[in-house]
């Protein structure tokens, strides 16, 4: 029984193993691999997409449990060529050392900025991704400069 | 950059059940790699020209973009920006229109003697040490190109080069005449070589170098199109999940694998062998039975389905607390004395006062977050290996020793890579992509899970510290001994007599050598069964450790301020011989330097509020000077945070300041992160972490903001990425006991100051 959802926005069909990983199917099948491998069990938070605008762990996620869902991915942020402002604040502030956590964090703080226009420290403290070369406190910098774009502060688009 | 036309396309199952737009996704694609691994599939060029190489570094599109080639591996430490802008700089043209290539691995033969030699330079990413290599030869790369572009105008307006500027990307005569570099290419590329060195600009014209400059594939990150090692498969891989045995030096009993060979998806399963016990490791680090299948998940869970008995191993008797008690018997005895200034035993015997501290520090794991992988592809006459990796060159040594065929026909690609912290110096995990390639005929891509990684690394080494120090009556330091029984990082490297297996471990010049009257270095082995390596500032996170704690100790037994004592033994600027890596000279003003910046910013020598205290330290790592000073809260439960963080950093000739302050931020954090609660356990002769649910890095919740003051410096750059590390743990160790009176000297910190004033009370 085939599994019908979407990512990006694009409708997709599953009939695989139903319980293989949302993360093993758009890393190895759906040819999205900004979509991290981190730990397995869901604490590093590199594997993090949004299902239905909410972030969560697609290493812990069965594709059986994925029917009439819609995934977005890091793939799926921007607008064509215009990034989303979370993205762009990255940017901007330089975050990134090795790289390779950030699709998660950016996805992370993206569900943040939605559930929490302008977070408090504690708010954005409460974020779990895990970056192993301590990027956290340029994290820091660009979520707020993300809800400052996202208001429409200087420099938004 | 000629590896463009042959570079095949790698993809990873773009025609999977989804349904994906094939063209969307090879946009994705290209977006992501820029040229190198799929620029086949690229437009074909602007009908201006072609683009023209000049040297192997620097290549001109007609459209007046500038491509520069980035050689050292990416592993986060920023050298893909930074290299390329001492190039950029030289040649003169603009960053803005500066694109960066990663270049492959570049090796040539050499006749005498015979064997291989680097065509771009040094590409290892290992000791802080692409800098300080680009400094001495990209800059030449940039000025040589520059100058030919030079000579090209020259030529055509019939003019003398000596009278003609460049600028942005352009020959300027003195009339105003002006020529876009991409208008001069082909004639500068027809240019024979120069008879001497082009000159290299004054530092004080510099536009790019010196000035912060994002990271270059900061769009590509935040749009998922940045390509690390696990992003890349060789067409038609099968994915290879490994289980290794867990015991030290184990062999494999019996193994049944019908059920794994059941599961769908899964091809093939194949036994690999390790390296025989107790011999150096060359290759792949463990045996182990490889399931090879169409994609991850089929083989973890083919992985999964394999019985496998395993043996004890010849160390099951080993673990954390037997380690501990052996490091006690080997100290409470005579030492080998590898070092010594002076004479130390008749300092001590002549104390009027003698102070001793023992320190403890941990095997730690690098667990960087992109797993370890290798992607491998085994022909009769030539190996393909892309992988993330910090030294390609000995991914290509051994993908000769496994399968015979020449050097020059193995071609080796880097990715990004998800952070390296002295993992991926060797390539363990690329062996086993070939030896698996070589076994099932096609090409392999290995997948590690991080139960994987934690469990089979070259671990940071562990020991005990003896620290000793003769006072005289006026309370000045005239003896220093320093006694560690530690595990050799060189345990099983090829070629180590037992006599060096202490040479990792101390470095004789290391401060206080030479700045007291007395010094000596004792050391002895421990045995155990774990595989270690190096681990980021290797031996310099455990010894700044031992000794910047303890001078923090003797200034307390002696009466003194932690920060005069250090400055009183530090003494005047100058220069001292330094023989190990990061050599050749130490300057003990510059040492002093951070230390004074760092005080100063923490406010040293004011009166913190009840349950805060401050704590410094200050090392020299790999031709950098570091110093933190912390100041620190603690409760009456003994629960601490840290109020204020300064990190300061001289590491000469700041390249990029933007980098430098991310290394800064980035090594802090590590240090804090290790200091705070890692530690790899042994029990039964096996490791017995298992993920990050028992080995947990820093959090967002628990990561303080580092205040980094770069000082500035007209000295020829050190690397900065692992300067940052080492006394993070002993400035926080230090501020911890001002605060509470309780010294920790055994890491990780874990909740022993919870114990420690619980048991007080």
């Amino acid at each position: 029984m085939a599994i019908e959802f979407t990512v990006n926005g694009r409708r997709a069909r599953f009939d695989g193993a139903p319980r293989m990983p949302l993360l093993w199917y758009l890393r190895d099948h759906a040819g999205l691999t900004g979509t991290k491998f981190g730990c397995g069990i869901g604490a590093c938070g590199a594997c993090t997409v949004l299902v239905d605008g909410a972030a969560q762990r697609s290493c812990l996620l069965p594709m059986g449990g994925l029917e009439g869902r819609g995934v977005t991915t890091i793939e799926g942020l921007a607008r064509g060529e215009r990034l989303h402002p979370v993205q762009q604040a990255w940017i901007e502030v330089d975050v990134a050392q090795c790289g390779y956590c950030q699709a998660g964090q950016i996805l992370a703080a993206v569900d943040l900025l939605a559930r929490v226009a302008e977070p408090s420290d504690q708010e954005i403290a409460a974020l779990a991704n895990l970056c192993r070369c301590g990027t956290y406190p340029r994290i820091r910098q660009a979520i707020r400069r993300a809800a400052e774009l996202g208001r429409g502060g200087p420099g938004s688009r | 950059m000629s590896e463009r036309s042959k570079s095949e396309p790698v993809t990873s199952g773009a025609n999977g059940p989804l349904g994906l737009d094939r063209r969307a996704f090879l946009k994705v694609t290209l977006t992501a790699t820029g040229a190198l691994l799929v620029s086949r599939c690229a437009p074909a060029p602007a009908p201006l020209g072609d683009p023209i190489e000049l040297g192997l570094f620097v290549r001109l599109e007609p459209d007046g973009r500038v491509v520069i080639g980035a050689r050292s591996p990416e592993i986060g430490q920023g050298v893909k920006t930074a290299l390329p802008m001492l190039i950029a700089e030289e040649l003169d043209v603009d960053w803005e229109r500066v694109t960066v290539e990663q270049l492959p691995l570049g090796l040539v033969p050499t006749s005498e003697p015979p064997g291989m030699t680097w065509k771009y330079g040094p590409q290892g990413a290992g000791g802080s040490t692409s800098i300080p290599a680009a400094w001495r030869d990209l800059r030449q790369a940039g000025a040589e190109a520059r100058r030919r572009l030079v000579l090209a105008a020259a030529e055509q307006w019939g003019v003398e080069a000596a009278s003609l500027v460049t600028e942005s990307g352009s020959v300027v005569s003195g009339d105003g005449r002006r020529l876009a570099y991409a208008a001069l290419a082909a004639g500068a590329a027809a240019l024979g070589p120069p008879a001497e060195p082009a000159p290299l600009k004054e530092p004080m014209s510099y536009r790019i170098v010196g000035r912060p400059q994002r990271t270059v594939d900061g769009r590509e990150i935040v749009t998922g199109a940045a390509r690390y090692g696990l992003d890349e498969r060789l067409p038609d891989s099968w994915v290879a999940v490994v289980a290794r045995c867990p015991t030290f030096e184990g062999e494999i009993v019996r193994f049944d694998d019908r059920r794994a060979r059941a599961v769908p998806g899964v091809r093939d399963v194949v036994v690999l062998s390790g390296p025989k016990p107790g011999e150096p490791i060359t290759a792949n680090l463990a045996p182990g039975v490889a399931v090879l299948a169409d994609d991850t998940w089929s083989a973890l869970e083919g992985r999964a389905a394999l019985e496998i008995e395993w043996t004890a191993g010849p160390w099951a008797a080993e673990s954390s607390t037997s380690l501990d008690a052996q490091c006690e018997g080997l100290l409470a005895g005579p030492m080998r004395r590898v070092h010594s200034e002076g004479d130390f035993d008749r300092a001590r015997a002549a104390a009027r006062q003698v102070v001793e501290g023992r320190y403890r520090v941990p095997f730690v794991s690098h667990a960087p977050l992109e797993i370890q992988n290798a992607c491998a592809h085994v022909e009769a006459d030539r190996v393909t290996i892309v992988a993330p990796m910090q030294q390609p060159a000995g991914a290509s040594r051994v993908a000769h020793a496994l399968t015979g065929v020449d050097r020059q026909r193995i071609e080796v690609r880097m990715t990004r890579v998800g952070g390296g912290f002295g993992r991926r110096l060797t390539n363990d995990f690329v062996a086993e992509a070939v030896l698996l390639s070589k076994a099932v005929g096609r090409p392999v891509q290995v997948v590690w899970t991080r139960e994987d990684d934690l469990r089979h690394d070259w671990f940071r080494p562990f020991g005990h510290h003896h620290l000793i120090a003769a006072l005289d009556r006026d309370g000045a330091v005239t003896g220093w001994a320093h006694r560690l029984a530690s595990t050799s990082k060189y345990h099983r490297r090829p070629g180590v007599p037992a006599e060096e297996m202490w040479t990792p471990e101390l470095c004789p010049d290391d401060f206080p050598s030479k700045l007291v009257p007395s010094y000596a270095l004792e050391w002895a082995a421990v045995e155990s069964g774990m595989v270690r390596g190096s681990w980021r500032a290797p031996a310099h996170t455990a010894n700044a450790f031992a000794v910047q704690c303890f001078l923090d100790e003797v200034a307390h037994a002696s009466g003194r301020d932690p920060l005069a004592l250090r400055r009183e033994l530090l003494g005047p600027p100058r220069e001292l011989d330094y023989a190990q890596h990061g050599g050749p000279k130490f300057h003990t003003g510059r040492l002093a330097g951070v230390l004074e910046a760092a005080a100063e910013r923490i406010g040293w020598g004011r009166t913190p509020p009840p349950g805060h205290g401050l704590g410094l330290a200050a090392h020299f790592t790999f031709g950098g000077y570091c110093a933190h000073a912390l100041e620190v809260a603690v409760d009456g439960d003994g629960q601490w945070r840290i109020v204020r963080c300064v990190c300061a950093l001289d590491v000469g000739r700041p390249i990029n300041p933007l980098g430098v302050e991310a290394q800064a931020i980035g090594g802090t954090i590590d240090g804090l992160s290790t200091a705070r609660s890692l530690e790899i356990r042994v029990a039964g002769g096996r490791v017995v972490n298992r993920n990050f649910s028992d080995y947990p890095l820093l959090a967002m919740r628990d990561a303080p903001d580092i205040e980094v003051i770069v000082v500035p410096s007209e000295a020829a750059p050190a690397g900065a990425g692992e300067m940052a590390i080492p006394t993070l743990a002993p400035a926080l160790a230090n501020a911890l006991f001002a605060a509470s009176g309780v010294r920790l000297r055994s890491l990780p910190i874990g909740d022993q100051l919870r114990a420690a004033l619980a048991a007080r009370a």
